[in-house]
């Protein structure tokens, strides 16, 4: 009875067309007139990914508040799945829905195309495949409750948003959602001080970003009149600006903070120490979804508004290509962390998709789209192997944690090596494709040095990828012998003052004890000087299909892929 | 006798350099912490006077997301401000090392 009669109201409202009325159903004068701005249709429809997200995250708090605490352990993260996965038809069936079109609605600040809709696919799967990994690790953490899955349907809440808006400003909403969400995942673990020492850093470096963002954004403002994308692609593709210092300057620092968020090279320095100290999964999350966002920002921005601008910012994009190739690849072979070297690989991955941004054209955002979207399981489920591997209380980071892995646990490690080939970029695994489609693009717009030197790069990170998949399938009995003889490539980078983490690599007993904490170090170093115990690594269900669903889409996307054809499909419009 | 725009931008771009010069220089945590607030701020006067400048509410109507978005921010990090350094002695970026290489 109740719900005809709301449904009717409603009915009525629809019919109206204009919804001027009161509380009472009387209209309200002076407010409501036909032309009245201020009334706003909200097409629900292009929304409905972020709306699952958002309204999933208030009622997992909403149903914490009510069961009594503890009451259901593993409630939390298979409502968060399944609000992933809602998430995710809701996207498919947008996919359909917007066809071909391209529409600014919400007032113009929304953006409804396939692009967007691509994104949102991206978002809920980085999202259900995080609530997958993230439940055993926070139980075994200590962690367990409701605040990290809502933080997860939040940060993806933002992402969304950040691929949907038609608006820097709204660009800049998202940003800060997505943002503020992940600060508070990166400083998760309570009783680890590396936890909240990694939050600390990603709050003071991502509002810094922020801030220069938008600077960047108020400075497009001034120049062009507005912040909707196509109100700046129309006023730039109308007028030519003789002074167009305030333009750029905007287009830099729009460039700069977005950068930060991805990880681009001059803007890295945050990445390997949030990624270090971040929780596992949510490292592996993190990485998936800031990423994509960030790149849907750009690309939005870039290839989107201003167009028009090319020959201004992809030469930019080109050094910064160059810079995040090279550094990334580099710095990852000195790495003793495994989390720290996937953090250097994570910024050598991300030059990858410059390469496809700095194209410029049509081939090049889909190369990047579909770089983005197979990137994310292959992180995710690296991620997820390294939280298993690392142990409770993340005590074992370092490169001997892996070792012998094959002989431990054959299926985890054949995971690992998967996830490690396809960002190798080895034929028949998803990285292979998406390498190629990014430089096949560059190639097409007569790039040859950039392709060159991403091809280079690939070649110096596929080092420390077959270094880490060697130490897997080295014996744990030869552990002294020949697997040391691999450590010194990355010796020759280290500073003088690790020799004393030399003679511990040297000894066999490869520590997490290079930290300069005296006390600490000393501590660590006499607790693993034995060879470790050999615990049996337990491999959570969850976990287990998890892998499982990456492994096989990395190698089914590196096979044949329709993905490329929906990623063609989803180039930006605006 | 009215103050010409090009000040308030100028003012507004100097503001903004203070904040970014004394969050990269000073130790302080809730310093820094400031410092990101005035360069909010500075954006903020820059959006006010393109909009008067441009004569298009759209600006003005900006400076309400930021300063939603910045109050946010300001819960977000005390919280994990306080949260890192209640077990030690001051705050200052220089106790922040133990993650690096």
């Amino acid at each position: 009875m109740i719900q005809s009669v709301l449904f009717a109201g409603v009915g009525h409202l629809a019919q109206s067309g204009s919804g001027c009325l009161g509380p009472n159903g009387t209209s309200i004068t002076g407010l409501c007139t036909s032309d009245n701005s201020l009334h706003m249709p909200v097409a629900y429809r292009s929304i409905l990914p972020m709306l699952v997200l958002f309204i999933g995250a208030l009622v997992l708090l909403l149903v914490s508040a009510l069961l009594s605490k503890r009451s259901r352990p593993g409630l939390y993260p298979v409502l968060s799945t399944a609000v992933g996965l809602a998430a995710l038809v809701a996207s498919v069936w947008e996919w359909y829905d917007v066809g071909n079109r391209g529409v600014s609605t919400i007032g113009g600040q929304i953006f409804y195309d396939r692009f967007s809709v691509f994104f949102g696919v991206v978002v809920s799967v980085t999202v259900v495949l995080a609530s997958l990994v993230s439940d055993s690790y926070l139980r075994r953490e200590g962690l367990d409750g409701v605040e990290a899955y809502a933080l997860i349907l939040l940060a993806g809440t933002g992402a969304v948003l950040m691929a949907e808006a038609a608006g820097l400003i709204m660009l800049f909403l998202g940003l800060e959602i997505m943002s503020i969400a992940l600060y508070v995942m990166a400083a998760y673990h309570r009783r680890r001080t590396e936890s909240g020492e990694a939050g600390f850093k990603y709050f003071i470096l991502g509002s810094f970003s922020s801030a220069i963002f938008l600077y960047g954004v108020a400075l497009t403002y001034g120049a062009t009149g507005s912040t909707r994308f196509q109100d700046i692609a129309g006023y730039l593709a109308r007028n030519t600006l003789v002074h167009d210092g305030v333009l750029l300057a905007g287009m830099a620092l729009l460039i700069v903070g977005l950068g930060f968020k991805v990880a681009a090279v001059p803007f890295h320095f945050w990445t390997p120490d949030v990624y270090q100290g971040s929780p596992t999964p949510f490292t592996g999350y993190m990485a998936a979804l800031a990423k994509a966002a960030g790149f849907a920002g750009l690309l939005r921005t870039l290839t989107g508004a201003l167009s028009s601008q090319q020959a201004n910012w992809r030469p930019v994009i080109w050094l910064i290509a160059v810079l995040t190739l090279l550094i990334g690849s580099v710095m990852a072979i000195a790495q003793r962390d495994l989390k720290r070297m996937m953090a250097y690989s994570s910024i050598s991955q991300a030059g990858y998709v410059l390469v496809g941004l700095q194209a410029g054209s049509a081939a090049g955002t889909a190369g990047s789209l579909f770089y983005l979207f197979t990137y994310a399981f292959v992180i995710v489920g690296t991620f997820a192997v390294l939280g298993l591997i690392q142990g409770p209380g993340e005590a074992r980071n370092d490169l001997g944690a892996i070792r012998g892995l094959a002989r431990r646990r054959p299926g985890l490690a054949m995971a690992m090596l998967v996830f490690l080939l396809a960002q190798a970029g080895v034929p028949l695994t998803s990285g292979f494709l998406a390498k190629f489609y990014v430089i096949e693009a560059s190639v097409q717009r007569g790039q040859y040095p950039l392709a060159i030197i991403a091809m280079l790069a690939a070649a110096i990170a596929a080092f420390f990828y077959l270094r880490i998949a060697l130490l897997m399938y080295a014996g744990e009995g030869e552990a002294a012998g020949p697997a040391p003889a691999l450590e010194p490539a990355g010796g020759g980078a280290e500073a003088a003052g690790e020799a004393a983490g030399e003679a511990f690599v040297a000894d066999g007993a490869l520590t997490a004890g290079l930290q300069p904490v005296p006390s600490l170090d000393g501590a660590t170093a006499t607790l693993t000087w034995e060879p470790p115990p050999e615990e049996r690594i337990a491999i959570p269900p969850a976990v287990a299909a998890t892998l499982a669903i990456c492994v096989v889409f990395t190698i089914a996307a590196g096979v044949s892929s329709p993905i490329i054809d929906f990623a063609r499909h989803a180039t930006a419009m605006i | 006798m009215t103050v010409p725009g090009a000040w308030y931008l100028v003012l507004a771009a100097v503001l903004f350099g203070i904040g970014a010069t004394g969050l990269l220089v000073r130790r302080n945590v809730l310093v820094m912490f400031m410092c990101i607030e005035l360069m909010l701020n500075a954006v903020n006067l820059t959006f006010v006077t393109f909009a008067r400048l441009l004569d298009d509410i759209g600006g003005q109507a900006s400076v309400f997301f930021v300063l939603v978005v910045a109050a946010a921010e300001v819960v977000v990090g005390l919280a994990i401000i306080v949260a890192m350094f209640r077990r030690r002695a001051a705050a200052t970026a220089d106790e922040i090392h133990i993650l690096k290489g």
